[in-house]
């Protein structure tokens, strides 16, 4: 067993799949072997996607399962034994780490960097789980993909049936679709695609894939 | 409907009341403002070209007109879910503020769970509890989908839940939506009555006495508990308040609710019940259109 051992003579604590243990917060507090760091978690969100670190500042970060994380909107005690805390955020214990359909829906309107705009047809595939030709000339990888919903809310109800205009002017407006959106915080993320060769995988789970009609 | 026929001395304009059970309800959404504004989502509905009514009693509250509101853009983002109109009352009667702690000791599939959530603005901590594992992943999947991160989901029996998990002792609301004989729910699912007996009703009332008594005592003193049932049965729901104002220490309190009701029974069946239970709201299939709830509003005093 001598193997197991730290230079200190302490056993190393293995990760244990069946509670939640809070993520150390950086690599000196870490004892378990594998385990990410709330930094490391953190780091990643900002430095991919450019969700500004200080949005977690109210959330705990917690591994339950093999890799599988979690983010809770609050601080427990640890390690805990419940079913679920919060919500499942990313996959680590894995080359590339990856984030949840639902993390990026909930978390990806802060975003600024690899974030792939869909048309409606297009954000429609995605949401059915088809892969797609697309082009995309940033990193590859995974990206969060996001379209315009709720476009515009002034005067709407005036103006039902007009959105396909409006739409239409957007693009010949001279600024990108992604800046009207911001603008009107109208770009809202859809979920996580792999993006590689030409293609974007859509990354939404079975359970969460629709076929929407328009 | 025949088991219905017992309560034809307490409700109003009964004929209307069986009328209204025959139909079928309308698809209702709660708006999910963990996600989106009320706003927002009706730009994105009225864009996806899917009409839609606004409750008067709750603007998060909307009746689409669609065969498929699992279908739609609003959903697929969880800026909406499916939750019947009556089913959002409790979470607004429990009145919870950002930042407390919460239990939802029955609160599978978790429509009322991250109600409570939205309405402290996902701060603060929502402990959604069912003793149903197999309910538990709906719950879960509900609570993803919607973008709740202030849960935390336990798999206990309410009547002898432990706090112990936690690192504190006791919450400063807790909701009773309570597993009952589902009378209310006739008009969602016309099959709700085939099981009905008295014994049946008998039986559900030991156990949501049991979770009522225990949902008191996890609560701390000026604390609320907000009981409801989706079913007419006065043993399952004034019977059962009744029951927790004589071995716990608690009161009946008034509330304000903008869907039209009537008042809680203060005898049925030969039995008294404490005259504060006339402030509790029995809402009925035909005062509003929606499906049938019953509604108490607790107080938890010194001991």
């Amino acid at each position: 067993m001598s193997d197991e051992r730290d230079g200190d003579g302490t056993v190393p604590e293995t990760n244990d799949g069946q509670r939640f243990d809070r993520l150390p917060t950086t690599e000196a507090e870490r004892t378990v072997e594998g385990r990410a760091t709330r930094e490391e978690v953190v780091t990643l969100f900002a430095d991919r996607f450019g969700i500004p670190p200080e949005t977690f500042d109210d959330y705990t970060f917690w591994e339950k399962g093999a890799g599988k994380i979690w983010i809770y909107a609050g601080d427990a005690s640890t390690p805990l034994e419940i079913e679920a805390i919060g919500m499942t955020c990313l996959r680590t214990r894995q080359e590339h780490w990856k984030p949840t359909t639902d993390f990026v829906q909930r978390f990806g309107q802060h975003a600024t960097e690899c974030v792939i705009e869909l048309e409606r047809e297009q954000a429609r595939r995605f949401a059915t789980g088809e892969d797609q030709e697309l082009e995309w000339d940033g990193d590859w990888g995974y990206l969060i993909a996001a379209h315009e919903v709720g476009v515009g809310s002034e005067g709407r109800s005036s103006r039902d049936g007009e959105s396909e205009a409006r739409s239409a002017s957007n693009s010949s407006s001279g600024r990108s679709p992604r800046e009207e959106a911001v603008e009107r915080e109208a770009l809202e993320p859809l979920g996580v695609g792999l993006y590689v060769h030409g293609e974007l995988r859509s990354m939404v789970p079975k359970g969460r894939q629709r076929d929407l009609e328009s | 409907m025949e088991p219905l026929e017992r309560y034809r001395p307490i409700i109003d304009d009964f004929d209307a009341f069986l009328a209204a059970c025959e139909r079928p309800l309308g698809n209702a959404v709660r708006v999910n403002t963990i996600k989106a504004s009320v706003e927002r989502t009706l730009a994105a509905l009225a864009e996806e070209g899917i009409a839609y009514e606004q409750a008067d009693w709750n603007p998060r509250v909307l009746d689409l007109e669609t065969d498929s509101p699992g279908s739609t853009w609003t959903s697929f983002h969880g800026f909406t879910h499916g939750q019947e109109e009556v089913s959002a009352v409790p979470p607004v009667v429990l009145a919870p503020e950002p930042g407390e702690r919460v239990w939802d000791c029955c609160a599978a599939p978790g429509g009322k769970a991250t109600q409570i959530a939205a309405l402290m603005d996902d701060r603060g901590t929502v402990v959604a509890n069912d003793n149903n594992l197999g309910r538990i992943s709906a719950l879960r999947f509900n609570a993803e989908r919607l973008g709740a991160t202030s849960l935390a989901v336990t798999n206990a029996d309410a009547r002898n839940y432990s706090l112990s998990r936690f690192d504190f002792d006791e919450f400063d609301r807790t909701l009773v939506d309570a597993p009952c004989s589902c009378e209310g729910t006739i008009r969602k699912n016309p099959d709700a009555l085939d099981n009905w007996s008295e014994g049946h009703i008998s039986s559900v009332a030991g156990i949501q006495k049991g979770i009522i008594r225990r949902a008191i005592q996890a609560t701390r003193e000026g604390g609320t508990v907000v009981y409801s049932t989706c079913t007419f049965a006065p043993e399952e729901n004034e019977a059962v308040v009744q029951h927790a104002l004589e071995t716990e220490s608690c009161r009946v309190v008034d509330f304000d609710l903008g869907l039209e009701h009537s008042p809680g029974l203060t005898e049925w069946d030969g039995e008294a019940f404490d005259s504060s239970l006339a402030n509790a709201a029995r809402i009925y299939p035909h005062q509003n259109d929606t499906g049938g709830f019953f509604v108490a509003k607790l107080e938890v005093t010194a001991e």
